[in-house]
């Protein structure tokens, strides 16, 4: 039933955690996104952990804000921070894409899975959903407030500059979209691909209120949503400049990593890394279970 | 009904009309409309409610994932169409968001069938039969008068789940009243056959009725069953109409492919398989015209059905 505002220490430690869990889950699994989800590890973090209201023990609880993962791809790591926040038992996050399993492949709204306000995937349609969450709660008189994790290379998408359209026209200052900006896409860079950029000029054209920040610096991230929340009168869009694969050296900046899961050797290197990552962070006090490979 | 004068009335009226009917019900029912508001006759609601009605312009896709958000926090929204771009534009966003959701987003599809008119063929629905029924979770309505688009309105803005209701833009006959009984998935047998029973929905649920009375004036029995709910399609119905006739015809404004007619042979094929003949669009576009006269170049006037009737019943024996 509230925000849970932990400090950046703490902050650190859970994104450093959601990589380790991330990792055990995609080498289970077999197949994932792991850079994706690597690169808004932070991002997650600072969501889940500081700036959403919530209660995981109450996942319909009428009041709390919500959030949508537009780029539904990078769902595994979208899991872990449930499942680390109390939406449900950390064991299950080792079902994850199995036959049967609530964690499907990408987020689906039809095995009960707690937390999960709707179901994405298609690249594009989850700001639309957000933005008509948002109205309907203008439309109440309600105070929650929705947040949106777009992908950069899902600005392609022409119905994102609808939604952006929209949003703007209906004064929706309580949706914040968060731009997980790791420069790359499927297929290489994004300005090889398709060059979206400048994203902040598209943005601010669309007369949202436009953040910069630095995706995995969470007091940078703290402040970014504490400015969104204070902007009046329209949208506001966080630009989180990040890096994909943020966390594991050898997949740091790498455009194959966007659908390639770890082998066995590959999973235990990623894992020493991060184990270092903690040995100056801390390791989170919080995680009670630790999922082995 | 030769002897009577139908009065005319377009069934996208009678959808505006249900939308209102709607509002004033249930404070939850809004609606989205993509920049044809009056043609979609949502203006009709827009007047009543006007701060329940969302323009949202140009921007069906967005218009749909919009609607699938309004949805979660308790809304009941319509979006107001045509047909070619609420089941065609926006289909990933209705599959992908609202029906794999099972989400409550109802979906007008206005302008369908070649009765649109001299709009001509980028206006004129013709597949959004095909590409909604093939969706889980999501009902396929296709009603053959206003009285009865008002009544399907107002019961798919009642059930809970992904909803599509197809409608048109000419005046057509009013077939039914407010008295005439009706129930959503409960397809209505309107004449009684011996022969053959001509299974149709929409605007071609009156042509089957004038092709039955020319047939009866030679000699033969022919029903009509008016299938308004393509899916849930009511096997039971269309069972019985085999079974008491040995022969059927589809007859509906849409693509033979896919559509309504491929629906009643699905459950044919599998259950009492006879002789079917299908009126509709025999794999073309459509085209500019007047509707009266697009009905005769496409295949789909009297004419045609009694020659698709007599071709069934030739082919029993």
């Amino acid at each position: 039933m509230t925000r849970m505002l932990k400090k950046p220490e703490e902050l650190e430690q859970i994104a450093v955690q959601l990589r380790v869990d991330l990792i055990s889950m995609l080498f289970e699994a077999g197949s994932g996104h792991t850079g994706g989800s690597l690169s808004s590890a932070d991002i997650f973090s600072v969501l889940f952990f500081y700036e959403i209201n919530h209660n995981p023990a109450d996942a319909v609880w009428p009041e709390r804000d919500r959030f949508i993962l537009s780029k539904g791809h990078v769902c595994p790591i979208y899991y872990a921070a449930l499942a680390r926040a109390g939406y449900f038992p950390v064991e299950e996050l080792m079902t994850f894409r199995k036959l049967n399993s609530m964690l499907q492949g990408h987020p689906g709204m039809n095995k009960g899975l707690p937390g999960i306000e709707c179901s994405t995937g298609s690249l594009g349609q989850g700001l639309g959903v957000a933005a008509g969450i948002a109205l309907g709660a203008k439309h109440d008189k309600s105070d929650y407030r929705v947040y949106c994790l777009n992908g950069d290379g899902e600005l392609d998408e022409g119905s994102i500059w609808e939604t952006a359209m929209a949003a703007s026209h209906y004064k929706l200052d309580n949706l914040v979209s968060i731009v997980d900006n790791n420069d790359l896409q499927i297929d290489g860079r994004l300005r090889d691909v398709m060059n979206v950029y400048p994203i902040d000029r598209k943005f601010e054209s669309f007369n949202w209120n436009v953040i910069k920040c630095d995706g995995h610096d969470v007091k940078a991230l703290v402040k970014a949503f504490e400015e969104a929340r204070s902007c009046k009168g329209k949208p506001s869009v966080i630009i989180a400049k990040t890096v994909k694969g943020k966390g594991v050296s050898f997949m740091e900046d790498e455009a194959g990593w966007h659908g390639k899961t770890p082998n066995k050797e590959q999973a235990v290197s990623a894992l020493e890394e991060l184990k270092k990552i903690q040995k100056k962070t801390g390791v989170w006090s919080g995680a009670e279970i630790q999922l082995t490979i | 009904m030769k002897n009577r004068e139908l009065s005319l009335k377009a069934t996208r009226f009678g959808y505006g009309e249900g939308l209102v009917e709607l509002g004033k019900k249930n404070a939850n029912v809004v609606v989205l409309g993509g920049d044809l508001t009056n043609s979609t006759a949502a203006n009709l609601f827009r007047e009543r409610f006007p701060d329940r009605f969302f323009s949202i312009g140009i921007a069906e896709q967005n218009m749909m994932t919009m609607a699938a958000g309004l949805s979660l926090t308790g809304k009941i929204p319509f979006i107001s169409t045509y047909c070619v771009f609420s089941a065609g534009r926006a289909w990933d966003q209705l599959r992908t968001t609202v029906a794999y959701g099972n989400l409550n987003v109802k979906v007008g599809g206005a302008h369908s069938g070649v009765s649109v008119g001299p709009d001509g063929a980028t206006h004129q629905g013709l597949e959004d039969i095909a590409t909604t029924r093939c969706l889980p979770n999501v009902v396929v309505s296709a009603p053959c008068d206003a009285i009865e688009a008002k009544k399907s309105t107002i019961a798919i803005g009642k059930l809970s789940g992904p909803s599509y209701i197809r409608f048109g833009r000419e005046p057509v006959p009013l077939l039914t009243t407010e008295k005439t009984p009706f129930q959503f998935g409960k397809a209505i047998l309107f004449r009684e056959g011996t022969d053959c029973i001509i299974v149709a929905c929409g605007y071609m649920v009156y042509y089957s009725l004038l092709a039955a009375e020319k047939l009866e004036e030679e000699g033969l029995s022919v029903g009509v069953l008016n299938l308004h709910t393509i899916k849930p399609i009511d096997e039971e119905a269309i069972v019985e109409c085999a079974e008491k006739v040995g022969c059927l015809v589809t007859a509906e404004e849409h693509q033979i492919m896919g559509g309504m007619g491929s629906a009643v042979a699905e459950v044919i094929a599998r259950t009492f398989p006879v002789p079917m003949e299908f009126i509709g669009i025999q794999d073309r576009f459509g085209e500019s015209g007047q509707p009266e006269e697009l009905m005769e170049e496409f295949n789909l006037g009297v004419e045609d059905m009694v020659l698709a009737v007599k071709k069934a019943i030739k082919r029993k024996s």
